[in-house]
């Protein structure tokens, strides 16, 4: 049996899973902060 | 919920502030220093230059590691070119595990000394915790394919992680609830702290019912795996918990943002 095809399919799992949390992640907190400053600018 | 939780954090931050009193007490200076990030500030202060350099370092060394294990180690004389995949179901199998011990800690800390950030990093913790969780049981899936013949089998291991993968969605769960209701999500801390049973019960799983997981390759002693196969693999946990790490400081975070924001705006309608 060729593994190479499941050895793709893990790394493609492990390595995009965690980069896309990571993004998300800092997408949804610079959207947080920049929310947070401009509220706070809002006087 | 949060917000309340951060200015909660500076009166007691201001408390604590290197002016404990009784400090000769040795439980009280654990206390003191585990206090000191109670400030929101203060953790920011840190956070803020911490985060790119362990989401860069992190991404640096998950690559090196990636590439290594890809093209610079031999194959297993008997698992052949599928031992590669260790590489990365190594790493998140571990940080599965750690992050739930992450979550208990911060649980412990959120109940016994209501630390104002605990709860804050447990909820940030939760996220990536289960993500790693699951990444480690479809890649040890696609391993199985080729290695034992079969996708899955209800093995003590594999089925002790699956729990902890339900864990992690039942704790997730549990603290959005407290944060609807505005509480301080103290069921989820218990929580927390319950569901660190199941952290002896994988490690110790391969132990306890031998079946088709393998036991432990690597101890406190040494490791069992070939140093030539074996190298990648320690730059790809750390590359994977410096990731990690980013993860959980940026959702602490836009937690604490989502908290100020949501203070000044009941401050504003309040005036």
């Amino acid at each position: 049996m060729n593994h190479w095809p499941f050895i793709i399919a893990a790394y493609a799992i492990a390595l995009g899973g965690t980069g896309a949390v990571t993004l998300w992640s800092y997408i949804v907190m610079r959207r947080a902060e920049a929310r947070a400053d401009a509220v706070t600018k809002r006087r | 919920m949060v917000g309340r939780i951060v200015l909660l954090g500076k009166s007691r931050a201001r408390k604590h502030d290197g002016r404990f009193p009784g400090s000769k007490s040795c439980t009280k200076t654990r206390v003191h220093a585990m206090h000191i990030f109670a400030n929101p500030n203060r953790f920011l202060g840190i956070a803020r230059p911490l985060t790119p350099w362990l989401g860069w370092g992190g991404a640096l060394l998950v690559a090196i590691a990636a590439v290594s294990g890809l093209a610079l180690t031999p194959p297993d004389y008997l698992q052949g070119e599928s031992v590669r995949i260790m590489y990365v179901h190594v790493p998140a199998a571990w940080l599965g595990m750690g992050g739930w011990s992450g979550i208990a800690v911060a649980s412990l800390m959120q109940l016994v000394w209501r630390h104002p950030l605990a709860a804050v990093a447990a909820r940030a913790i939760a996220a990536p915790g289960a993500m790693f969780t699951a990444i480690c049981l479809a890649t040890g899936s696609i391993w199985g394919r080729p290695t034992w013949g079969t996708w899955w089998e209800w093995d003590g291991r594999l089925t002790s992680m699956l729990v902890l993968f339900f864990l992690y969605l039942a704790y997730i769960a549990l603290a959005g609830a407290g944060d609807d209701r505005g509480g301080n999500s103290r069921i989820a801390a218990i929580f927390g702290l319950i569901g660190a049973v199941n952290i002896p019960i994988i490690h110790y799983s391969v132990q306890w019912w031998r079946t088709l997981h393998q036991g432990q390759s690597i101890t406190i002693q040494g490791s069992t795996i070939d140093g030539s196969i074996l190298w990648p693999l320690p730059i790809g946990v750390l590359g994977f918990s410096f990731l990690f790490g980013a993860i959980v400081l940026m959702r602490m975070r836009a937690l604490l943002a989502e908290a100020r924001t949501e203070a000044r705006l009941k401050r504003m309608a309040e005036a």
